[in-house]
């Protein structure tokens, strides 16, 4: 089994859940995060005075499938949220070691 | 009455040619009390900019310090205020200093009878008392944007009703109460001077005193502290923008005449194409500058073309009075960074829109009113500037040797709602 996390763009959130819909994840986790990569945040004015936003908002996706389901999923993430600009994020993949659906106590792949 | 009766009626020249006294006197009435209720909601408006432009941490101060500001105002200008601005012709010192009796305000009896008011020729007492106090109260609410965020709840309070009840009414005395500028022949329509610029003057002087916020100046760069609430500092903008007209409008201080009601919709016209000016230059150079349009500077500029119109509302024609609008904007869009520059921390502009647009359009009066003078309305500008900024420096310092006027550090970082207050404005989000 394999834990996907992957950093988008706010606005990509709704495209990605469709994607993952339509190739049959059954479960995401979503947490609006704050961050910087590469681009190390952006510059704006202010009332004439320049500031740095050191952390840009981006939004967390959470999914946990199958080793089978993995290439599949982190593509569909990826073409769902890509707009080929700076910014658009990264797909982490983990080995996971198990799971537990807490209200029936089933195991591994049938917790998914 | 019949159709053809009342056909007669307006036919008839009685009818045509004026307006029974007590008519006059009911509609200079309404109109003080009608204006007076739309300049008191722009304390609502002053409340609601600058709740959005300080940071979330000190909201509930902000909301705290307006409400009371306001209430205080009301005190300090029944007490002492009123009689101090209108010495209706007993001065103790002639043209300068009111004859201070009788001290507090008074008003008509309860069901007083035409020939048993005041001044049957005018207006109610009342009326005129409710509509100045609002002015007094708006003079006091521009001090508090400048100095938020980082000053005690009762240092502030102290200073607002000295201001309220003396320095205010003082110097509005010498133009208004009909002292020594009025003799000069300074105009000062609506206040740009004796209003808008009086508050920045005595906001300046404290922000001096009370020093910029912790890191907005740090190794020679300004450090930009974006406002928490944009939509609320909107409205605030517009509550301001609805409310000149009362301030502006009511100024004409007579609605019995044709004239003084075609008047009176000239400067509510002129009111708002100001407004309009300020604003839209505002955007165009932010845009210019900077790449990117910047609201807060937009705001700011609505509320200079606001400040300019108001020391000659009537004057100008729609085309002139936009562009005196627009000076204004311009003003702001260039002082705001300019007194960074100089490490005066005024959060929310207040300097820029009340002080310097204040000065701008005293300037500007002569322009269109042949009656004005450009070396009177500067000579005016000075004094009054003197006075309120010396006498309001003296004040802050003398409170801030006693009492001290800022919060600890800890507390300023803290956030003065949680230090000061020990309330969050918005208690259920998290930071």
């Amino acid at each position: 089994m394999k834990y996907i996390l992957a950093i988008i763009q706010p606005g990509k959130l709704t495209a990605v859940h469709e994607a993952l819909l339509d190739i049959g994840v059954s479960g995401m986790t979503v947490t609006e995060v704050q961050g910087y990569g590469r681009q190390k945040g952006k510059s704006e004015i202010y009332r004439g005075a320049e500031y740095t936003v050191h952390f840009l908002p981006k939004v967390k996706v959470e999914v946990a499938v199958t080793a089978k389901m993995a290439g599949k999923t982190v593509e569909a993430i990826k073409a769902a949220s890509s707009t080929g600009k700076i910014g658009d994020g990264k797909i982490f993949t983990f080995d996971l070691q198990d799971v537990k659906r807490i209200r029936t106590n089933e195991n591994g792949e049938s917790a998914l | 009455m019949s159709l053809a009766g009342f056909a007669s009626l307006i036919a008839s020249p009685a009818f045509a040619q004026e307006v029974p006294e007590q008519s006059v006197f009911i509609l200079n009435s309404l109109l003080f009390l009608m204006s007076g209720f739309l300049v008191m909601f722009m304390a609502c408006g002053f409340c609601m900019l600058e709740a959005g432009l300080v940071r979330a941490k000190n909201t509930t101060m902000q909301l705290t310090k307006n409400i009371s500001l306001f209430s205080l105002a009301a005190i300090g200008y029944y007490l002492v205020g009123y009689n101090l601005m209108y010495p209706l012709g007993n001065w103790s010192i002639e043209g300068v200093l009111s004859g201070l009796l009788p001290v507090t305000a008074v008003l008509e009896a309860v069901g007083v009878a035409p020939d048993k008011v005041d001044d049957l020729s005018y207006a109610a007492t009342g009326s005129d008392y409710f509509f100045q106090l609002m002015f007094c109260a708006a003079t006091a609410s521009i001090v508090s944007g400048v100095l938020a965020e980082r000053i005690k709840l009762w240092p502030f309070l102290l200073f607002t009703f000295i201001l309220t009840a003396l320095i205010y009414p003082l110097q509005a005395s010498w133009k208004w109460g009909g002292g020594f500028l009025d003799d000069m022949g300074f105009l000062d329509f609506a206040g740009s001077t004796v209003v808008h610029s009086v508050g920045g003057w005595a906001a300046l002087a404290g922000a001096l005193i009370l020093g910029p916020r912790l890191g907005k100046y740090k190794d020679g760069r300004v450090v930009a502290m974006p406002g928490a609430n944009l939509p609320l500092a909107t409205l605030g903008t517009f509550i301001l923008w609805m409310g000149w007209f009362g301030f502006n409008g009511g100024s004409q201080l007579a609605m019995g005449s044709v004239g003084d009601v075609a008047d009176i919709s000239r400067i509510f016209a002129n009111t708002n194409a100001a407004a309009a000016g300020g604003a839209l230059i505002a955007l165009v150079l932010t845009q210019l500058l900077y790449g990117k349009a910047d609201l807060t500077m937009v705001l700011n500029g609505a509320l200079a073309g606001l400040v300019s119109i108001t020391a000659e509302p009537l004057t100008p024609t729609l085309g002139v009075a936009t562009l005196i609008g627009c000076v204004g904007g311009v003003i702001v869009v260039f002082a705001v960074p300019l007194l960074d520059k100089m490490k005066i921390d005024d959060v929310v502009g207040a300097i820029p829109v009340h002080l310097l647009a204040g000065i701008w359009g005293t300037i500007a009066v002569p322009l269109t009113n042949s009656d004005a003078s450009f070396s009177t309305q500067i000579t005016s500008i000075v004094i009054v500037g003197a006075f309120t900024f010396v006498a309001s420096f003296i004040v802050w310092f003398v409170i801030n040797k006693i009492f001290g006027i800022r919060v600890s550090e800890e507390d300023e970082l803290a956030g003065l709602d949680n230090s000061e207050l020990g309330m969050d404005a918005y208690p259920e989000f998290s930071r």
